[in-house]
């Protein structure tokens, strides 16, 4: 039987850490990670799990020591936030082209500056391309459920890639819910034990890690990164289906939320899909077919299955957290832009940003998004693209009309 | 630990021809010192900083290490190895592995005064059983010989050049050692390349074989950067030595040990005349700027050996 | 794939047959690599002047002088890149240098 708890976004993925128990945790405190390395501190100082945790002087030492560790042949972990992943980045780099399958709790905060503690998507956005797994999830239970499975993907042969699970800063990190929690012994069995091949510390045979690599090899090995990040797709999926068959809850790239009759939808990251969600509700109640894709996956990105998933509508709102100072969107807008050229050129989108730096972003803004993407279709109204949602002022955007 | 010159040389090599580093480097022969120190059968983790000794001994495919091996980046070799040799206590604890490993990082002077030092520091601080060895060539050999903080005074370098209205680098070099001997930890060493590599070697294995955080600060000359015939690199060593500019001394468990007194002090005319590094310094008119160096010598050898004295 | 023989890998092999995250398994795979063709100078050993006092072993930057039974053996030509700190050190002129490889 489920454990049912309340617990906030930290302490859920605290708990789902002590379930795994890997064998070394390096961190450095940033706010609103900060909790994670503390809960676990407080687990190893009760005797309630037995991974070393390494207590460094500053997040590039964290990721510094988590590569290690992980070379070393330990299953390692560490936890940040915002600047603390930027002072990594270089870092996250290294660990992908190891190929060292790891794990980052991230709570997505801000970047500064201005120094800012609240939540957007800016600081994993902006390591979109480093070579991490990048899994996202809108609450608790799914930043729980999402860690359970991380080392089966990341560890998987045929992937070997380090891994970034992602909830957003406060609203998920600190917001108190109600919670499913597997048993311990589930979890162990799920998880399993970390055997990998080759490691520092094989006695049969030592290893060398990180060489000077010259061109005629880079390229090459850039390949091979790349290959095992289409791999992870597939490892994602039946990782995602096996945890439905132990704990009722499956998960694949995405969400589809009413999507499958929906003319206008969302394309959204993280905890404001439960705001949009509530937005289609009220919408549906009042006959628009309006519905949602919240997307879990970023990296690798699912291209195909989004755009066909989105192919049957008329207009959809790509939203972004994360500005991308190209004055044309952000990083969400560009990628789902580029797959629905690809793969369904008829989808008229829009890219919008929100959020930003802990912005509110409200049921009723979402509805008017909606209603806007009807407008366009239906009446021919000019659609204010690229412009912030909830910003005082008038706004940067490009005026889009049917007719240009 | 008595020091048996011959039987150490008569043991098998820990780091493999081959690699790129250039004719006459000080760095591998500084290397090969220190993993001679492990004892036979004990089993290693070598850790490095980028620069020039990484670029040259891990390029893919060639590894120039016997035993397990770890680049990482420039500033982090501290931070690297910590998370290593936590592993190998967890995974010990565990039962997972039951060899015995020793845990040893190099990093040059770049990746150790300067860019690496909070990595370093924070690592010393947290004790963690391994040694990080700096092999201190006194500029950023790799990218071309720009000054580090461990580069003296008056030092030609490319981003110190001598010139006209330029005399070389304008500060004095960090004390490291000093620095690091403030950290508390178990043990610091200061040593060079001298005669039989007693004084190197019986350091790398106190190191090695203290349990606790050790770091040892090793002289280990670059004819390129320094501008000297590669062949005289141990006579460089001697002088450096001999002058006091290089002094050898350890700190074990706090107390302060000096392993050697020249029985008359040499000029420091002596250490830098023959380096290409300091020619501008013995042009007519710059007699002072030799006087400044010698004063800067005299007064750190002062405190020494009033650290030494005292404990 | 044979991760330990790095003989397979060269700068024309294909993405899928360079080692995962370019890990290499093994040990001393440099002496592969011949670094003897540097030389513009070559020591000579004259081992009748030897005394094996062994202290030219240790500042070889190449590890090419080579040590059995406690008694050095001829250089690994192969690797050594003519120094000349060799030469310096020995206290018996057994080593001289000559130009050219």
């Amino acid at each position: 039987m489920a454990i049912r708890e309340r617990l906030s976004g930290n302490e859920a993925i605290s708990f789902a850490i002590k379930q795994v128990n890997p064998d070394v945790m390096p961190a450095f405190p940033i706010t609103p990670s900060t909790e994670i390395p503390q809960y676990v501190a407080n687990y190893i100082a009760n005797g309630e799990m037995d991974t070393d945790f390494i207590p460094v002087e500053s997040e590039h030492s964290s990721m510094s020591a988590t590569i290690g560790a992980s070379a070393a042949g330990a299953r390692a972990l560490t936890a940040t936030s915002s600047c603390g992943l930027a002072l990594m980045w270089e870092e996250l780099y290294v660990a992908a082209s190891n190929r060292l399958p790891l794990a980052l709790c991230l709570v997505n905060r801000a970047l500064s500056g201005p120094i800012n503690i609240n939540c957007d998507h800016s600081d994993s956005m902006g390591a979109r391309d480093t070579g991490f797994i990048q899994i996202y999830a809108e609450n608790n239970q799914e930043v729980y459920d999402n860690f359970i499975q991380a080392y089966r993907i990341s560890e998987h042969k045929d992937v070997r890639l380090p891994i970034m699970i992602c909830q957003d800063g406060f609203i998920t990190s600190h917001a108190v819910e109600n919670i499913e929690l597997l048993e311990d012994d589930k979890v162990k069995n799920f998880v399993g034990e970390y055997e990998p091949e080759n490691y520092l510390l094989n006695a049969e045979q030592p290893m060398a890690v990180g060489p000077y690599a010259v061109s005629n090899y880079y390229m090459e090995t850039k390949m091979a990164q790349n290959t095992a990040m289409e791999n992870a797709k597939q490892v994602i999926l039946d990782v995602g289906k096996e945890f439905g068959e132990i704990s009722g809850r499956s998960y694949g790239f995405f969400e589809e939320y009413r999507l499958e009759d929906a003319d206008y939808a969302f394309v959204i990251i993280g905890s404001a899909a439960g705001t949009s969600k509530d937005a289609v509700d009220r919408l549906r109640d009042q006959g628009m077919k309006v519905g949602l894709l919240k997307l879990r996956v970023f990296r690798p990105f699912p291209d195909e299955e989004i755009a066909k998933a989105l192919s049957h509508c008329k207009a959809v709102a790509i939203m972004d957290r994360c500005e991308g100072f190209r004055s044309k969107g952000g990083p969400l807008g560009a990628e789902v832009k580029a797959a629905l050229y690809d793969y369904a050129k008829n989808v008229t989108a829009f890219n919008l940003i929100y959020g930003l730096g802990g912005r509110d972003f409200t049921v009723e803004e979402a509805e008017n998004i909606f209603k806007e993407l009807a407008g366009y279709i239906e009446e021919g109204k000019p659609f204010e693209e690229y412009r912030y949602v909830g910003l005082r002022g008038e706004s940067f955007s490009i005026t889009r009309t049917k007719s240009n | 630990m008595s020091y048996n010159f011959k039987q150490e040389m008569n043991k098998p090599e820990r780091l493999a021809p081959g690699h790129r580093m250039c004719a006459g480097c000080g760095g591998t022969i500084a290397v090969r010192a220190v993993l001679r120190a492990l004892h036979e059968g004990d089993k290693a983790v070598i850790g490095n900083a980028t620069g020039c000794l990484e670029v040259s001994t891990f390029m893919y495919p060639y590894t120039a290490y016997e035993d397990s091996y770890i680049h990482n980046a420039f500033e982090n070799a501290g931070a690297t190895m910590s998370g290593v040799e936590t592993a190998y206590n967890v995974l010990k604890r565990k039962g997972k592995i039951d060899d015995t490993y020793k845990f040893i990082t190099f990093g040059g002077d770049g990746g150790t005064y300067d860019i690496g030092l909070q990595s370093l520091s924070g690592a010393m601080e947290r004790n963690h059983d391994f040694v990080y060895v700096c092999y201190d060539n006194g500029a950023y050999m790799n990218t071309g010989i720009q000054r580090s903080s461990a580069t003296p005074m008056y030092a030609d370098t490319t981003t110190t050049p001598v010139g006209s209205q330029s005399n070389g680098k304008m500060q004095n070099r960090k004390d490291l050692a000093t620095i690091l001997a403030a950290h508390d930890i178990p043990y610091v060493g200061q040593s060079t390349l001298l005669g039989n590599f007693k004084d190197i070697h019986t350091k790398a294995e106190k190191a090695i074989y203290t349990e606790g955080a050790a770091f040892l600060n090793i002289m280990a000359p670059c004819p390129r950067g320094w501008r000297y015939p590669t062949e005289d690199i141990m006579e460089i060593c001697r002088l450096g030595v001999e002058t006091c500019y290089w002094p050898l001394f350890e700190v074990d468990h706090g107390k302060w040990i000096l392993n050697y007194e020249p029985k008359k002090k040499l000029p420091i005319e002596d250490f830098l005349r023959p380096q290409g590094r300091f020619k501008h310094l013995f042009k007519k008119g710059n007699e002072d700027l030799i006087v400044q160096f010698q004063e800067e010598v005299d007064r750190r050898w002062e405190d020494l050996l009033y650290r030494c004295a005292r404990d | 794939m044979a991760a330990t023989d790095i003989s397979k890998i060269t700068e024309k092999s294909e993405w899928q047959d360079l080692t995962v995250g370019n890990q290499i398994y093994g040990s001393g795979t440099s002496k592969a690599f011949h670094t003897g063709e540097w030389r513009t100078q070559t020591p000579v050993f004259a081992a009748d002047k030897c005394k094996q006092c062994l202290l030219c072993v240790p500042v070889c930057p190449d590890s090419s002088i080579p040590v059995e039974d406690c008694k050095r053996q001829d250089f690994d030509y192969e690797h050594c890149k003519g120094c000349g700190i060799c030469a310096k050190v020995c206290p018996f002129n057994a080593i001289s240098m000559k130009e050219g490889q």
